[in-house]
């Protein structure tokens, strides 16, 4: 007893030591990670050069059809040659690429808002609120998801960008649930939460100011790593004709272009850059996604 | 073991239910039918009601149901009315089409994940190691449809090695030596580029095992009685590390069904994936209710049989 008391009296510190905030140890790890340093730095300027030129850019202009100058290959003129209705492939990789990000940052944000606030609840609540979402939960996890979603993508009488990623959202906010889910059913068990239930806290309060703050590491780099497997949805599902339409053009679209053998085989400059632009984003959101990962985890970080 | 075997078989039940009204109230919400496609000149109006009344395309859902359930529980999808046949003789060929490139992918999966995960985990933090990582890395970010057009683009056109459509050269006849060879040869690309793509979760987890198995106390003790290096791996690690990996057979298949989608609209294998997708472009209904069911159907099994193996491999989950 005496030993345990005098142990404990060397372990404190003098001084309290200021533990270093969230971002210096974000801002730590990125720098001492030198991939997901440049990966952060193309994402920035990829997304500040398309957003910034699409402002500029007129889609309706690009997606207009100029039958004076179909399948032309790459010159002054058309900087990345043209598709089979004479279409500038430049113009529309920008406005592509825009679209695409947007949608998988609206996806991934809906999903993410339906996700935790699920997860939340279903964790916190335990019991039998748990077990009932939880079985409904498994029902849409076990559903295949490309073709569920093609399917709702073919009965949708007024189609647009918005229903497209309402559909996508119903179907992609089962996996973050879940985490959510068993980080909450850890973290209740903890004193705070009990003190805070003590005092006489709401439900509601303790899950929204308490729990899901204690929550926010895992749900910062989830829906990071969210957002590149999003974008390659998004893109997979309007390669395959069930994700935007023609008029509006994606990532996929311009790769579903491929499906022409003609095009596959001698028109590189219709897929390819799309392709290239479609890897390099998903690659470089997954190593930001990782470095981030690394730094909610302290046994694990390099900084 | 029974107990929980029989218990999770019948949570299996209203799943199938619910799929099946999810799946039957779509293909009705579907605007147009087959039929209105067909209006011409040529063709009465009163006539195609008359049809639709005589098929029963009129009456409630609930019976609409009642009947196409009672067909399916028979093995009779009905009639597909863009192919004039009886959808069931339809997918008999394609089913087996998809059933086939779903084995050989999954065997070319382990035939890659295996070696590379053991490799990976035995000798982790090595340059070996870091080469099969950054190789799982990229497989995770890379989708799979383009990495297939890659493939298809480099081995079907650029060197002519593999066929780029099809699953079989016409004219050869069934139940021959030169007929398996020539299936064989078509799917054999499309099986490769899913499995390249699809493996790095399986390596990855294989590496994790094994990097946590090494620690464990009955290697030390094996390795105290004196067991050679080649031994603790392949008859202690091993075998505890396999394991898991077998449970997860049963999710592969879910991924498989989103993966033969893509390969099989991109290589033009006529198989279920492309077939749902022309189903839905043909306004096909009644086709278009067998595949996404016998898919769905499917994934239903196949999380049933991951988690009866879990159950044999992990008793706890058994006595939850």
């Amino acid at each position: 007893m005496e030993n345990n008391q005098t142990k404990t009296d060397e372990v404190k510190p003098k001084a309290p030591m200021k533990s270093p905030s969230g971002i210096s140890i974000i801002w730590r790890e990125l720098v001492r990670d030198k991939v997901a340093l440049l990966s952060l730095i193309f994402l920035v300027l990829i997304v500040v050069f398309v957003y910034g030129v699409s402002l500029i850019l007129d889609q309706e202009e690009i997606v207009k059809v100029d039958l004076f100058s179909i399948h032309e290959p790459p010159s002054d003129e058309f900087l990345l040659g043209t598709d089979y209705g004479g279409r500038d492939i430049f113009g529309q990789l920008i406005i592509g690429t825009r679209n695409s990000l947007s949608i998988g940052i609206l996806v991934t944000i809906m999903t993410g808002l339906i996700g935790i606030a699920y997860g939340l609840i279903a964790g916190y609540f335990g019991g039998h609120i748990d077990n009932i979402m939880m079985r409904i939960l498994d029902f849409f996890l076990i559903l295949p998801f490309t073709m569920i979603v093609i399917a709702f993508v073919a009965i949708v009488p007024k189609y647009s960008v918005l229903t497209f990623s309402l559909i996508m959202t119903a179907f992609l906010w089962m996996g973050i649930a879940r985490l959510i889910r068993s980080k909450a059913l850890q973290e209740k068990e903890l004193d705070y939460i009990q003190a805070s239930k003590t005092l006489g806290s709401s439900n509601f309060k303790i899950i929204f100011t308490q729990l899901l703050p204690n929550c926010s590491s895992l749900i910062i780099v989830t829906m990071t790593l969210n957002l590149a497997a999003n974008i390659g949805l998004e893109s997979g599902l309007s390669f395959l004709g069930f994700g935007f339409p023609e008029s509006t053009p994606s990532l996929g679209t311009l790769l579903s272009y491929a499906t022409n053998p003609q095009t596959l085989e001698f028109r590189w400059w219709i897929w390819v850059p799309a392709s290239i632009l479609i890897l390099l984003l998903m690659l470089s959101i997954n190593n930001v996604g990782q470095a981030l990962k690394r730094a909610t985890d302290a046994r694990q970080r390099r900084g | 073991m029974w107990k929980f075997t029989v218990r999770r078989s019948l949570i299996m039940i209203p799943q199938l239910i619910v799929l099946s009204i999810l799946i039957f109230v779509l293909a009705q919400l579907m605007p147009g039918d087959a039929l209105s496609g067909q209006v011409g000149p040529d063709v009465d109006p009163e006539r195609l009601e008359e049809i639709r009344e005589e098929m029963g395309w009129n009456d409630p859902w609930h019976e609409q149901y009642a009947r196409w359930m009672g067909g399916v529980l028979k093995g009779d999808f009905g009639e597909s009315f863009r192919f004039k046949m009886p959808v069931t003789e339809l997918i008999e060929e394609r089913i087996a089409n998809t059933f086939w490139l779903s084995v050989v992918t999954l065997i070319l999966t382990y035939i890659i994940a295996i070696p590379l995960g053991i490799t990976s985990g035995r000798y982790n933090d090595t340059w070996k190691d870091q080469l099969i990582t950054g190789y799982t890395y990229v497989g995770f970010a890379t989708p799979l449809f383009i990495f297939a057009l890659v493939m298809l683009w480099l081995f079907g056109y650029k060197l002519g090695w593999f066929p780029t459509s099809g699953s079989v050269t016409p004219g050869v006849s069934p139940g021959t030596f030169e007929y398996f060879m020539s299936k064989l040869y078509h799917l054999l690309l499309p099986a490769l580029s899913m499995a390249l793509i699809t493996t790095f979760s399986t390596i990855q987890y294989l590496r994790n095992e094994i990097v946590d198995t090494k620690q464990k106390d009955f290697i030390l003790t094996a390795r105290a009685k004196g067991a050679s290096e080649s031994r603790v791996y392949n008859r202690h690690i091993l075998r505890n590390s396999l394991l898991p990996i077998a449970a997860f057979f049963g999710f592969e298949i879910t991924g498989l069904i989103g993966g033969s989608i893509f390969v099989e609209n991109i290589f033009g294998y006529p198989g279920m994936g492309q077939l749902l997708v022309e189903s839905i472009t043909l306004r096909d209904y009644t086709v278009l209710t067998a595949t996404t069911l016998l898919f769905g159907v499917a994934s239903i099994l196949g999380a049933l049989i991951s988690d009866i193996i879990l159950s044999l491999v992990d008793p706890r989950i058994r006595i939850k």
